[in-house]
């Protein structure tokens, strides 16, 4: 049973990445984002990351895609821009992405990774804020800080000059 | 389905998927979204080697960091294509080879 819901979910992850990258309505393709990002999230939830399932949820759906719809909505409003054409050089792309892919998987198949026996699945929240609050804390404090930035500098650009 | 070289490979295979929206993509939009699919990918493997590494938390630490990286990056990136399409009046990335116009 779990086995067939994690091939399910690989699916549909992979399945809507590919309409991503290849839908030509730009809308379409921020809608089969979405289904991507569930699909990871139940990756996730497969690998036992509780806390980063709902921050998935919560920032990328939430926020991120929301975002890229608010930025699709503002841009394509005029009909001027051609979106059509959104892609070029598909087959040579395709094939080097192919062969990429091929290599990864080489690579993977063969490389002997060491497996180390894990315990139970736990409670994963705890120990994120405690690395976070003591191992972590002065990347923690920077993440902090560039958010910061990021914020001024996204309202900076897009404020009306007058 | 619980073996570590599975995650990798749907973790390869999106980055791959990423990489060629990145490369044959010339709206910054669906740039921009080929983007946070690598970022998920990455974020894929950091969580399979944690899990199968004895559930080691740092790598979730890392992705956690990787989000926070991916929220900064996508408001900004937006910020900028929305300046792009009002100062050239295109969202085609081919186009914008000048900083000004």
């Amino acid at each position: 049973m779990a086995d067939i819901a994690f091939w399910v979910i690989v699916g549909i992850t992979i399945g809507s990445a590919l309409m991503v990258v290849q839908s030509k309505s730009l809308l379409y393709s921020a809608y089969a984002l979405l289904f991507t990002f569930i699909g990871v999230t139940g990756l996730y939830v497969f690998l036992w990351a509780d806390f980063l399932a709902v921050v998935q949820i919560v920032v990328y759906v939430g926020g991120i895609l929301v975002l890229i719809i608010f930025g699709i909505m503002l841009t394509n409003k005029i009909t001027s821009v051609n979106i059509s054409h959104t892609s070029m050089q598909k087959s040579v792309g395709a094939i080097v992405v192919v062969c990429f892919i091929a290599l990864l998987g080489y690579m993977i198949l063969n490389t002997p990774w060491l497996v180390l026996p894990n315990a139970e699945p736990t409670d994963t929240t705890s120990a994120i804020g405690r690395l976070l609050l003591m191992d972590y804390l002065l990347p923690f404090e920077a993440v902090s800080l560039l958010l910061l930035g990021a914020l001024i500098a996204a309202t900076t650009l897009s404020r009306k000059e007058n | 389905m619980d073996s570590l070289t599975n995650y990798l490979l749907v973790s390869s295979i999106l980055f791959s998927l990423g990489l060629y929206g990145v490369v044959t993509r010339r709206n910054g939009v669906a740039v921009l979204m080929s983007i946070e699919l690598i970022l998920n990918a990455a974020n894929i493997n950091f969580l399979a080697f944690a899990r199968f590494g004895g559930m080691n938390m740092a790598g979730h630490v890392y992705a956690l960091f990787v989000i926070a990286l991916a929220a900064a990056e996508a408001a900004v990136a937006l910020a900028i294509i929305i300046n792009i399409f009002n100062n050239f009046n295109t969202i085609n990335i081919d186009d914008v080879s000048e900083l000004k116009q």
